[in-house]
């Protein structure tokens, strides 16, 4: 057995994988939320319900409706989207005018009042989805399924498509001005808050495609999303709030610092984000990317 | 003051302080709606009630009540609830109480009071060790019974050498130090642990540390969700496929039907009864999946009828409800009910009973539902109890 | 003496409210109550929305238990440790979180009470899940015999008017009109010449102390400290209170926290219905409510006072 460090080797990749793919999902997930930080400026406390509810709905439509899978990657974020457009019209859009501490706030009642929900209906232990791509490969330092390379492709192209979209795009340019001066914008006869509404959607949508693909690997369960989130506030904080690429390449460096933390000082892994957080609010205050807003 | 008029007065103070608190009010206390439901949950309420019903449903004149609560797991809830209970609604006995943290809390409350304890739930031998309690009652499975029926099985058939994914609470630690302490008794070694916090959805990085340490066997000391999670991961993760087996330590019926057959087939665990084990236990059972959804009773559930029916009679033969005699009374007899008879009860607290060692059928040798187990043998008390002379009770007189 | 009239026949429903109500019920209510009346002075009075308070309650909690349940140390000294740990972690935290504002503080707090939570999880001396449990309660001062709940009741009492003292005074006080100005507009206090930092930084440390004081109280009560306390669930509960109570007023919080005590007791049976129910409130109070209880009872009341009333008003 070599050695890297003192460590196993086999031990080392493995757990630098398995980092990558948890970073997919940090990277995924606070994308989604600088997307939305980025055009409301609400912190959507409530992503980690809705990547939650993503995976149910691709439960949901397996168990009731027989739809596999790969259905549920098209279906799951599209409802869910739809539900965060409804959320953002009839609640999320009266409290603009007001301090954004209220839009954390409502979106935090709200996430109480679905997981509430959800674990009133399903229980917190979970429910059972099965892995579409069972198997693995033997990569000779490690062994590695399938179904985790799928999500980390999918996690790349889903993100790097996003920011393609957002800034290099017309309507990306769009986007990006309506955050800058809505009023203007709105002048030039572009409907603003439509925008607004459909990047709300987009970003719980985000939240939603990361839950079906967290949905094989982890127990579908009402508690899904809870602790994930703080850690993506976390990741969203180092990266710089509002920075497309920022989210994105601190979501996966993140993922990977964890994994290496889990060979070396596992006692640590759970806070080593945040004490990186902390270290960059001392440096530079306004994340790795971002710029002072 | 003539004798007549002193004892007529004195039965009239007994009848008006008395009176009011001869009722026996059960309190029911588990996980309702996390992941410790299944196993106990709302079907424990329903085995408290049919125990209830065959007796009779009144005691001492007066009927018997019910009242259930929802600890979440969590040791300050569970000991609030017990609290209000005591204190504001006068329940007399508290019954089940799965997760040992919560059960442990909830022994020192009792011992404060004063108030009969009767555990199925909870598994930490330390229960009925260093914190046993005169009015606490351990009446069905410990760690040690798992860690010497699993364990002790697994390491005569060749897994000598073990790695630990532990659930870090006092149930997972007392499990994993019973456990390692039978693997090296029979010759084993134990090669490492690793502790994960309770409710993991991702066990990814345990299992990998697993896998690393190339242990024969990697002893799952965890329940419920958790161990359901462990065991899919695992699969996942091609771990028993690569030539490791996982010692499932503790799994519940329940925990065999959400894996399937197909996953969960070859499973050696230890029971303290199977509801298909014998024809009055099939009696019971079925009597409880009629009102239950059809979901067959873990031994958890069973035991909380055993123990309140034990009780019940216990309060018949002591004439009060107060603890102190109910627990002297509840000693004397032995326990007799389907799932077991004769069964004598320790000054410990704990119930002399025997164990089960059960594997889980391969899919195509279940013939109807919930016909998961095939008996491998039986343990008896002797063997799979920690016995008195090692205990750390301070109840125990050591001779 | 007339504004004298209220706070007298508060504390004298105080005094015999333990003949009515189960004394532990009323003490919990009472904890909580410390707890948000605390975190009310942060963002109410500064303006800022801290979401990690639960790390100060949890951890003064876990020291007292620590230190009275291992150590032997007598209640009031444990307490005094709590205190101490909570306000020392407050330093810290506040340092750092400082630097932003707005909704970047509350993800900073929120994120930096976690690592208070993990360290939690793991550190030996907190037991992970099990928490720390059958905290003794021993005499305090060597002579008050606190294992009577009514004893210990009054104490709590005792405890919880000193620490509402102490808001009411920092809130009436010039430090507390400079807080009040850093809120309204923080550029014109910097260029008043006001040491602004400095000033907010004290106002969280004192705010973190009270938090402590909470918990390490709530500890010696329960005899308990477990993970709950500093879970950041605990932290959305107490902004719960203060909100469902009334940011900014001297009663919101105390209203507040009875309010969300009450129900959870009574409707502990429901379960997850709870969360949803708390939830539901939060969303109502945000859009539509948002002065809470007690700012709409004053906004009420106000309106009907024919003219403007010199009489000082609790809240502002």
């Amino acid at each position: 057995m070599s050695t890297l460090f003192g460590v196993s080797t086999q031990a080392l990749f493995g757990q630098l994988l398995l980092g990558l793919i948890n970073g997919s999902f940090y990277a995924m997930l606070s994308l989604g939320l600088a997307v939305i930080f980025g055009m409301l400026n609400v912190i959507n406390f409530t992503h980690g319900a809705q990547f939650m509810m993503g995976a149910f709905v691709a439960w949901m439509i397996l168990n009731w409706f027989g739809l596999p899978y790969w259905a549920a990657l098209v279906i799951a974020p599209i409802v869910i989207a739809a539900v965060g457009i409804v959320l953002e019209r009839l609640f999320l859009r009266r409290l603009y005018h007001l301090d954004h501490l209220y839009g954390l706030l409502l979106t935090f009642g709200i996430a109480i009042i679905i997981e509430g929900l959800f674990r009133y209906q399903f229980g917190s232990s979970g429910q059972a989805y099965d892995n579409p791509i069972p198997g693995g490969q033997n990569l000779g330092f490690m062994f590695l399924p399938y179904y985790r390379g799928w999500v980390v492709a999918v996690s790349l192209a889903v993100c790097l498509g996003t920011w393609y979209v957002i800034e290099r795009t017309k309507l990306g340019s769009y986007l990006r001005a309506a955050t800058e001066n809505p009023a203007l914008v709105q002048a030039f006869g572009i409907n603003v808050p439509r925008m607004i509404m459909l990047t709300y959607g987009f970003g719980v949508g985000l939240a939603a495609l990361a839950g079906v693909l967290a949905a094989p690997m982890q127990n579908v369960s009402a508690l899904m999303g809870t602790n994930l989130i703080v850690v993506v506030f976390a990741v969203v904080v180092i990266g710089g709030m509002g920075s497309i690429m920022g989210s994105i390449v601190t979501g996966f460096a993140l993922g990977i610092v964890e994994g290496f933390t889990k060979v070396f000082y596992p006692e640590a892994s759970n806070s080593v984000i945040f004490v990186i957080m902390a270290i960059v609010l001392l440096i530079k205050p306004a994340g790795l990317f971002g710029t002072a807003r | 003051m003539k004798l007549s008029t002193m004892l007529i007065g004195a039965a009239a103070l007994a009848l008006a302080s008395g009176g009011a608190q001869a009722q026996v009010k059960l309190g029911v206390l588990n996980d309702m709606s996390s992941l410790y439901a299944d196993i106990g949950g709302k079907g424990s309420v329903l085995a408290a009630q049919l125990a209830v019903e065959d007796f009779g449903g009144s005691v001492l004149g007066q009927p018997v009540t019910i009242v259930f609560g929802d600890h979440q797991n969590k040791p300050d809830v569970g000991s609030g609830i017990a609290k209000q209970w005591l204190d504001t609604d006068h329940v007399t006995a508290i019954v089940d109480v799965p997760t040992s943290s919560v059960a442990l809390a909830i022994q020192e409350v009792m011992r404060d009071k004063k108030r009969i304890f009767l555990m199925s739930g909870p598994a930490s031998s330390d229960i009925s060790g260093k914190a046993c309690s005169p009015y606490g009652f351990q009446l069905t499975y410990d760690t040690y019974a798992l860690a010497h029926g699993t364990g002790g099985a697994l390491v005569k058939q060749g897994g000598d050498t073990w790695f630990f994914l532990t659930s870090d609470y006092a149930f997972g630690h007392a499990l994993e130090r019973d456990t390692a302490d039978a693997v090296t008794k029979a010759g084993g070694k134990v090669l490492g642990a690793v502790r994960h916090p309770l409710n993991t959805q991702d066990f990814s990085s345990f299992l990998l540390q697993a896998q690393a340490s190339k242990a024969k066997v990697i002893g799952l000391a965890n329940a419920g969700g958790d161990t359901i999670n462990s065991i899919k991961q695992a699969a996942e993760f091609g771990i028993v496929s690569g030539g490791q087996r996982l010692a499932g330590l503790l799994v519940f019926i329940s925990d065999v039907h959400a894996l399937g057959l197909k996953t969960a087939q070859g499973l050696v665990i230890t029971d303290a009864w199977y509801w298909d084990m014998n024809d009055e236990s099939r009696a019971w059972a079925k009597r409880f999946m009629a009102k239950n959804d059809n979901k067959a009773p873990s031994f958890t559930q069973a035991g909380v009828y055993s123990e309140v029916l034990h009780y019940l009679q216990a309060v018949k033969a002591a004439g009060t409800v107060d603890a102190d005699k109910v627990a002297a009374e509840f000693r004397k007899a032995p326990i007799d009910d389907f799932m077991g008879h004769n069964v004598r009860i320790r000054e410990d607290g704990r119930a002399e009973r025997e164990f089960l060692l059960v594997q889980v059928k391969k899919p195509d040798e279940s013939k109807y539902a919930y016909d998961y187990y095939k008996i491998l043998s039986k343990i008896p008390a002797s063997e799979a109890l920690r016995p008195l002379s090692e205990s750390e009770c301070p109840l125990v007189k050591k001779s | 003496m007339q504004r004298y009239v209220i706070p007298i026949i508060l504390i004298a429903l105080a005094l015999v409210a333990p003949a009515v109500v189960y004394p532990v019920f009323l003490m919990k209510a009472l904890c909580f109550a410390l707890f948000a009346l605390a975190f009310n002075l942060l963002i109410g009075y500064v303006g800022l929305l801290s979401f990690g308070h639960a790390a100060f309650f949890g951890g003064a909690a876990y020291i007292t238990a620590h230190t009275v349940k291992v150590l032997g140390w007598s209640p009031e000294l444990g307490i005094l440790a709590g205190v101490l740990a909570a306000t020392a972690m407050g330093v810290v935290i506040g340092a750092l979180a400082i630097r932003r504002q707005g909704i970047y503080f509350a993800m900073i707090t929120l994120a930096l009470s976690q690592m208070v939570y993990f360290y939690a999880l793991q550190a030996k001396f907190t037991h992970g899940e099990d928490g720390i449990q059958a905290v003794p309660r021993l005499p305090m001062f060597g002579f008050i015999h606190i294992h009577n709940d009514l004893t210990l009741y009054y104490v709590v009492l005792a405890i919880f008017l000193f620490g509402f003292w102490i808001v009411y005074r920092t809130i009436h006080s010039p430090f507390g009109q400079v807080l009040k100005a850093i809120r309204e507009n923080e550029p014109r206090a910097i260029s008043l010449g006001y040491n602004v930092e400095r000033y907010k930084l004290l106002a969280f440390v004192l705010s973190t102390a009270l938090a402590g004081l909470a918990g390490a109280t709530k500890s010696i009560v329960f005899q308990l400290a477990s993970l709950t306390d500093v879970q950041w669930q605990m932290s959305g509960e107490v902004v719960l209170m203060t909100l469902v109570g009334g940011l900014g007023t001297v009663f919101g919080p105390v209203v507040g926290a009875f309010v969300v005590v009450t129900m959870q007791t009574y409707l502990a049976e429901y379960g997850e219905w709870v969360q949803v129910i708390q939830g539901v409130i939060f969303v109502i109070v945000v859009l539509l409510f948002r002065r809470g209880i007690v700012g709409e009872i004053l906004a009420l009341w106000r309106r009907q006072r024919p003219a403007p009333a010199v009489a000082p008003a609790p809240a502002e």
